[in-house]
């Protein structure tokens, strides 16, 4: 007698703990499979949790949840070769409850999670992949693992299976993705004493800092640098468009020692000392990417359903959101005893409706705009670097004539056209 | 000077629990030899685990982080990319 379960989720990251949590506090006889020594284990993120999104599944787990820093400050900066144009927000209130925003290191934040999920009623099962859906007269009626006898049968089944959705691809809700519509990120984790961290981000102690990096941490392709600080670690990592690495023959690895050792960032991370090494994909093909995410007993969660808003970096909140408002459906349905795909696709208008479905038509356009016109990058940053550095030295040319050369820098009339329009473009794909 | 500059010292940061069969096959080499002149999974793949041989290729499939990169990035769809058995492969720590 093979096992059955009312529901499998496949994947013990955010979106599917979210979702086996939901579950089994509502009583739903759930099975969580991660195919990881432990949760955490194969994931990676640059580490901004969302405290909203978390605390619609537990409350104030800020007391209790292995969190690095509460950030208190927000900075971009426009990077140039040898210099850059940054724009911050510090506010004390994002240091205090409620809070915004924490840093976390992945392997500890998802195990404790996922302890969470099992204090529920969930049954967590590691070092299992899912290698196929059993299907059986067009509904996904269970998984089939890698263990022996592995067969296993659920009413429901939930993908929560990352980026590399092995297992919505052969339900053929996807092809496979391109790859301008993945993000490859490397990323290392430095070690650094906390007071040193303290005084080069001006900090207090348990106040962080997030430092998002433009134009030239990516050597002007798609993608964004970033820096932030744990507890007594930074977590720092670029990530562009494989389209863009592949175009652009580049080697992931170098471009992270690039940032590194790039004089705007090298003074930050000075003294420290390496001590994780980590490269994963974030799917970044947006709205237009996302696939079917309902079938006949099973749905599509996080980052396997492509929800990420890639501009804001947000991803994990979306994630944990999916994950709840499948949970939502399924006990819906369970009610009513009916798993069919017009039953499950109340999960997608759920999802359409939150500000995950918002925000990504929102910036529906934005990643192919920026990938299809690589002036922003490329040019417009090192000129805006021109422009500050032009108005803000002081060199007994008088403001007038600075404005003028700032002007004459633009370019051309039909240069300065271009960039009229290309600003009105990008206005257009992000407001 | 930044320490673990090179792919080697920085792959020696990481844990892994490698299985004794590869998770990575090239299915045919003969299409990296003549349609692929940049050999291009050698430059992306975040973890070096391409090498090219003369005429084929050697997968160190004990380093892979398992980013799915080379599944989609292969111009040829030339690699067959399996997740490791359960529990192998790579660990991370922290991230
Ligand atoms: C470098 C980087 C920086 C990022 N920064 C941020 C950030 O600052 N803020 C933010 O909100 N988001 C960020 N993200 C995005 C965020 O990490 C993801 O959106 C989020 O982790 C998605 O959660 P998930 O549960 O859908 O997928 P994952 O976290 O990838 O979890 C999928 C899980 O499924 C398991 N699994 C996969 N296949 C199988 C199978 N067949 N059988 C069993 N188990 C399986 C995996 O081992 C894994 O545990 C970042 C991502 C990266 C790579
Ligand atoms: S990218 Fe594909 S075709 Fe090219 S060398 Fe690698 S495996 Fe061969
Ligand atoms: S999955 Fe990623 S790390 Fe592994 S071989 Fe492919 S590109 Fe390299």
């Amino acid at each position: 007698m093979p096992e059955k379960f009312d529901c499998i989720v496949v994947g013990a990251g955010p979106a599917g703990t979210a979702c086996a949590y939901e579950l089994a506090k509502a009583g739903v006889n759930v099975l969580l499979l991660e195919r990881g020594e432990y949760p955490g284990a194969k994931n990676v993120m640059g580490g901004v949790l969302y405290r909203k999104m978390m605390e619609d599944i537990i409350p104030e787990f800020y007391k209790e949840a292995p969190l690095e820093r509460p950030i208190v400050e927000q900075r971009f900066m426009m990077m140039d070769k040898e210099s850059a144009v940054t724009f911050s927000y510090k506010g004390l209130e994002w240091g205090r409850e409620p809070y915004n925003n924490f840093t976390v290191l992945r392997a500890k934040f998802d195990q404790w999670f996922a302890e969470k999920a099992v204090e529920q009623g969930a049954l967590l099962v590691c070092e299992t992949v899912a290698v196929e859906c059993i299907v059986e007269n067009g509904r996904v009626v269970g998984v089939r693992t890698d263990r022996p006898d592995g067969d296993i049968y659920a009413d429901v089944v939930v993908l929560a299976d990352g980026v590399n959705s092995l297992l919505a691809k052969q339900l053929g809700f996807h092809r496979e993705w391109r790859p301008d519509e993945v993000a490859l990120a490397t990323m290392e984790i430095l070690k650094l004493d906390k007071n040193i961290i303290e005084d080069r981000f001006n900090l207090e102690p348990n106040q962080g800092c997030t430092i998002e990096i433009f134009g030239d941490a990516t050597k002007g392709i798609v993608g964004t640098g970033f820096l932030y600080t744990n507890k007594d670690t930074l977590s720092i990592g670029v990530g562009t468009l494989l389209s863009g690495l592949i175009k652009h023959k580049m080697k992931p690895y170098e471009l992270l020692e690039y940032v590194k050792n790039h004089p705007m960032i090298r003074p930050y991370i000075q003294g420290s000392e390496p001590v994780e090494y980590l490269a994963h994909l974030i799917p970044e093909g947006g709205y237009h990417s996302i696939p079917k995410v309902a079938g006949h007993g099973v749905l599509v969660v996080g980052d396997a359903a492509q929800l990420v808003n890639a501009i804001h970096r947000e991803g994990s909140n979306m994630a944990m959101t999916s994950g709840r408002l499948a949970a939502e459906t399924i006990i819906m349905a369970k009610a009513q005893n009916d798993f069919s795909e017009s039953m499950l696709d109340q999960y997608r208008m759920k999802l359409m409706e939150s500000f995950i479905g918002q925000d990504l038509k929102k910036y529906k356009d934005a990643t192919h705009h920026f990938e299809r016109f690589p002036q922003y990058f490329e040019q417009y940053i090192p000129m805006m670097n021109r422009a500050a550095s032009q108005m803000f030295t002081v060199d007994g040319a008088s403001k007038w004539e600075k404005q003028q050369k700032i002007w004459r820098d633009l370019g051309s009339a039909k240069q300065k056209f271009k960039l009229a329009r290309d600003m009105m473009k990008a206005w257009k794909v992000m407001k | 000077m930044m320490k673990a500059q090179t792919i080697e010292e920085k792959q020696y940061l990481v844990r892994f629990n490698a299985d004794t069969k590869s998770h990575l096959h090239v299915l045919d080499p003969n299409i990296c030899l003549t349609k692929c002149p940049d050999k291009i999974c050698t430059i992306f793949c975040p973890a070096s685990v391409y090498k090219w041989e003369e005429v084929r290729m050697h997968v160190g499939y004990e380093g892979c982080h398992e980013c799915g990169s080379c599944r989609i990035g292969c111009p040829y769809e030339n690699i067959q990319w399996e997740y490791p058995r359960g529990g192998y492969g790579i660990v991370f720590r922290l991230g």
